[in-house]
């Protein structure tokens, strides 16, 4: 457990010694800032039946952001350390390759959870200046919580696991970032193809992220989805784990 | 400490060792020769866990590499070659990290990294970013990093590379100081430095191990042949024959420097004709100039072992 801590610990500080961290700090901020602004103008002045959370967590710069941020926090884990050289000084300590693996995945999560929690200060402000909720009940704030949690957990896990795949940290950014992409448009085939079929926009429907945050966005937690992002998730580790005792036994 | 058996790794296509077998004893400083390619960063790489090998067996003092991996690696103190290391830490801190790594007590943390910071002349730059290190001081910081929890095993792919002259001198005093408890493996084509600092030397050369034995022992009994170079006034005299057929001499080769002539003989190892030459040269009246012996190098030897596919 030590040994995990310690690397976890080098992992999380690892994003503070790189400018990038902050860089990518600010913009987030300063679009989830714009985003919000942006939600809480369009629903100003009329009645509408969606909250300001339901519509947040719904615009196109929330989603532009969140896609982005999974290549930009990952694409440094493994990449790094195979240009460096310091996966050799990593890998003949003695450290077991879950270690590894796990620490990596929970330094990066970390710091996701880092760059949004700030994000719920919004919801805090808007409270004491509108003398509102800006949600229907307290679950809803939970369910996207939780929701940007589990998404971040898959994503993130996908992300550790493009960045062991190659040597150049740019590589693993353009792995990660399509590979999101890919996962967040999919869903919307069927309307593009205007497919009409009921059990193919079922399907679709289940994997859909945008979908997910919209019912999780009115506060219905689903256990469906919540077994399917850690699962997501588990696959994902294991995966990275595999491609990491390969890429060991290979160098 | 070491002991390797019957040690193979293949690649796709290669064999980079084949079937070598060596141990090191506890306060041994060995030195691992070979040019480049042999396969030495290989067998290093096998020993601390970092590499398959394709068959065969290593152990670190009594732990397997393979099975007890965790084990074998906790006693081993490992410098990669070119001493990868975080660019974006400082020194201290970095040696911190690793020693919390390698499972140094957290009391004693602080301690060892003094010690090492102390050990390996780091004071100066021990909250320096280690990107703005020069090659040099980022060797010492491997170093230290190697030494950090104390291992009983120091294995070391060209410690001295990159370094300057009187840093050379530093790191091979630390390593010789280092080494009356410990057991150390150390990988160089830098030759002197194997005389100076090694109680044994392991020729490695295409994967299979060529010769190991003192480096004394070697220049004594290798075939690596000394030189003989003789300047001498020999008239019409055909000499180069009748030096040719002494006991000891296995090649003569002759340039004409006016009235000179200059022999330079290849010996067999062990061999000193040099009285049957003066003797030689009294009864044929040769006038000899100059006579000089030059003993065998270790260079020599290395590059009689590993020249040719023999």
């Amino acid at each position: 457990m030590r040994t995990f801590l310690t690397l976890l610990n080098r992992e999380i500080r690892s994003f503070f010694y790189q400018p990038i961290a902050y860089v990518v700090m600010f913009f987030l901020l300063l679009v989830a800032g714009f985003n919000f602004f942006l939600s809480v103008l369009l629903l100003i002045g009329q009645p509408s039946e969606i909250t300001v959370v339901e519509l947040a967590f719904n615009m196109v710069p929330f989603w532009i952001v969140f896609i982005l941020t999974f290549p930009l926090i990952t694409m440094r884990s493994y990449a790094e350390e195979f240009r460096q050289g310091t996966f050799e000084t990593l890998t003949t300590a003695p450290v077991t390759d879950w270690q590894v693996v796990l620490s990596k995945f929970f330094g990066a999560l970390s710091f996701y959870c880092l760059l949004w929690a700030p994000t719920f200060i919004h919801f805090g402000i808007f409270k004491w200046i509108a003398k509102a909720d800006a949600a229907n009940a307290n679950g809803a704030y939970m369910g996207v919580y939780l929701l940007l949690l589990l998404m971040g957990m898959f994503f993130t896990a996908y992300g550790c696991l493009a960045s062991s795949l190659v040597k150049d940290q740019i590589n693993a950014a353009v792995i990660c970032a399509c590979g999101v992409f890919i996962w967040f448009f999919l869903p919307f085939l069927p309307e593009i193809m205007r497919i009409t079929k009921p059990e193919t926009l079922e399907f679709f429907r289940y994997f859909s992220a945008a979908e997910h945050m919209r019912e999780f966005a009115k506060g219905v937690i689903d256990s469906r989805q919540v077994v399917w992002y850690l699962s997501a998730t588990v696959l994902m580790l294991f995966l990275n784990f595999i491609v990491f005792q390969r890429r060991k036994w290979r160098a | 400490m070491i002991k390797v058996e019957n040690l193979t790794k293949r690649y796709a296509g290669f064999t980079a060792i084949q079937d070598l077998n060596f141990e090191v004893e506890r306060g041994e400083i060995v030195g691992f020769l070979g040019p480049n390619g042999a396969g030495k960063t290989t067998t290093m790489r096998i020993l601390t866990g970092y590499l398959p090998a394709t068959s065969g067996s290593a152990s670190i003092a009594g732990f397997d590499v393979f099975e007890n991996s965790l084990e074998a690696r906790r006693r081993i103190g490992y410098l990669p070659e070119n001493t990868p290391l975080y660019h974006d830490m400082r020194v201290n801190e970095y040696l911190a990290y690793r020693s919390h790594l390698k499972g140094v007590p957290g009391g004693k943390v602080r301690e060892r990294v003094g010690d090492v910071i102390e050990l390996c002349n780091l004071r100066e730059k021990q909250r320096a970013i280690i990107g703005t290190l020069s090659k040099g001081q980022r060797q010492r910081v491997g170093l230290a990093d190697a030494l950090v929890h104390d291992p009983d095993i120091l294995i070391l792919d060209e410690p001295t590379i990159g370094l300057d002259p009187n840093q050379i001198r530093q790191v091979r005093e630390l390593i010789k100081n280092l080494a009356q408890k410990r057991t150390v493996l150390i990988s160089t084509h830098i030759l002197p430095e194997v005389e100076i600092m090694c109680s044994r030397v392991i020729v490695i050369h295409k994967g299979t191990i060529r010769a190991s034995d003192t480096a004394d022992n070697l220049l004594r009994n290798h075939r690596a042949a000394g030189n003989m170079r003789i300047e001498a006034k020999v008239g019409s005299d055909n000499a180069a024959d009748a030096l040719g057929r002494l006991e000891g001499v296995r090649e003569v080769l002759v340039e004409p420097d006016g009235d000179y002539t200059t022999f330079n003989l290849r010996l067999e190892a062990n061999s000193d004709p040099s009285e049957e030459v003066m003797r030689l040269a009294m009864s044929r009246h040769w006038s000899v100039r100059e006579l000089v012996r030059r003993r065998a190098s270790l260079e020599d030897v290395f590059v009689e072992l590993t020249h040719s596919d023999s």
